[in-house]
């Protein structure tokens, strides 16, 4: 039996996450790739929806990474975010979820190294409490693509199934 | 506006559990506002529910639709077509709302997705409060514009009960004395002498009290 790979969301600060993890990536740091990156311009710009999607569509964990307390390029942002990530972890809990497979953390995009060491730790602990109830129960990762329409002027969404 | 506050989960599985089918419905007025009801919190629920069901092993498919005011037929209109594929309509606005549904769709099963609570204001971010109780025969001017009916834990109309300590009432000292605001707001107002008038009892017939209120109005009717 293969070991369980979790799936792991990252919703990302342009303003630092997202520079850590890419100072990660030129500093050659070793991270688990279970984690998949979404760059947001502030995680004051992530919704519990968002979260919730998320867990819905099968990811394993989220974590929401933002700027250190204080830090915000947007001056509060990430302090919203922590207050929603406490809302969205409570109804996580209702709807039968561990909240243990949210987080939020903050650092600055100097941090590229302690990045390296979340995704490993957020890997690890979610390896440990097993893949999401909602993907044993049988949900399907749903890939949402967006392809051009025949009129170069719109877009439309496509979604696959796997 | 009218506040209401969040029904668990747990709690809307089991009141839901009959049911294929089911339709959340939001209100884009006092729900929305106070952050219960509105097209996001249908979304959150949506997925919660999902969710919750699938994991407790009873997957149902969850709709989702919100319009503009619940408690108005020409926008519940909107949603007839949807409602017509659901088994059964889960409400997230006020009881109004819930009602209004009930009422236009009358083979479906409706269930109120939220507890509504009062009729209130936003006093800061996060923090709601009670303002009005609708008791029909208001007299807040005579109040220097503070109800006392809402405002004084024990509705004392002709003066404090004497209980308060620090401007904070007995019955929770989490609450300002109702009293008290009234005084300082009349004595800033330079109108304390009002407080001399005596104030006849409140006519709760023209409340809640009296049996469910309708209004009548022959200037507003068309038909």
């Amino acid at each position: 039996m293969t070991e369980f790979e979790p799936r792991i969301l990252a919703l990302c600060c342009h303003y630092c996450a997202y520079g850590a993890a890419d100072l990660a990536g030129s500093m050659r740091t070793q991270y688990p790739p279970n984690v998949r990156i979404l760059r947001l311009p502030c995680t004051g710009k992530v919704d519990i929806a968002h979260i919730m999607r998320a867990f819905e569509q099968g990811a394993d964990g989220v974590i929401v990474a933002g700027c250190l307390e204080g830090g915000c390029h947007f001056q509060e942002g990430n302090l919203r975010a922590k207050r929603r990530v406490g809302l969205a972890k409570r109804i996580l809990e209702e709807s039968g979820l561990e909240r243990e497979r949210l987080e939020m953390f903050n650092l600055s995009s100097a941090m590229g190294q302690t990045f390296a060491e979340i995704a490993r730790d957020v890997t690890e602990r979610i390896r440990a409490l097993g893949p999401s109830p909602v993907r044993v129960a049988g949900c399907e990762l749903r890939v949402v693509s967006w392809e051009a329409s025949d009129d170069s002027s719109e877009t439309k969404g496509g979604e696959t199934e796997r | 506006m009218i506040v209401a506050s969040r029904k668990s989960v747990a709690d809307l599985r089991e009141q839901l559990a009959p049911y294929g089918r089911i339709l959340i419905v939001g209100c884009g007025t006092c729900v929305t506002v106070c952050q219960v009801g509105g097209e996001k919190e249908v979304e959150v629920l949506g997925s919660a529910l999902r969710m919750a069901f699938r994991i407790h092993g009873t997957p149902k498919e969850v709709l989702e639709a919100t319009i503009e005011r619940q408690c108005e037929n020409e926008f519940i209109r909107e949603i007839a077509g949807t409602v017509a594929e659901a088994d059964a309509i889960l409400s997230l606005a006020c009881g109004a709302g819930v009602q209004a549904l009930a009422e236009r769709f009358p083979g479906k099963a409706v269930f109120p997705g939220v507890d509504t609570q009062f009729i209130g204001i936003l006093e800061q971010q996060g923090i709601w409060a009670e303002k009005c109780i609708g008791c029909g025969n208001c007299r807040i001017g005579d109040f220097g514009g503070i109800c006392p009916l809402t405002r004084c834990s024990k509705k004392l109309l002709n003066a404090p009960c004497g209980g308060a300590r620090g401007g904070k009432c007995e019955v929770d000292p989490n609450l300002d004395c109702g009293w008290q605001l009234i005084y300082e707001r009349l004595k800033s107002i330079g109108e304390l002498d009002r407080l001399s008038a005596i104030q006849e009892m409140t006519d709760w017939s023209k409340s809640h009290e009296g049996g469910c209120r309708v209004i009548v109005r022959e200037d507003q009717r068309i038909s």
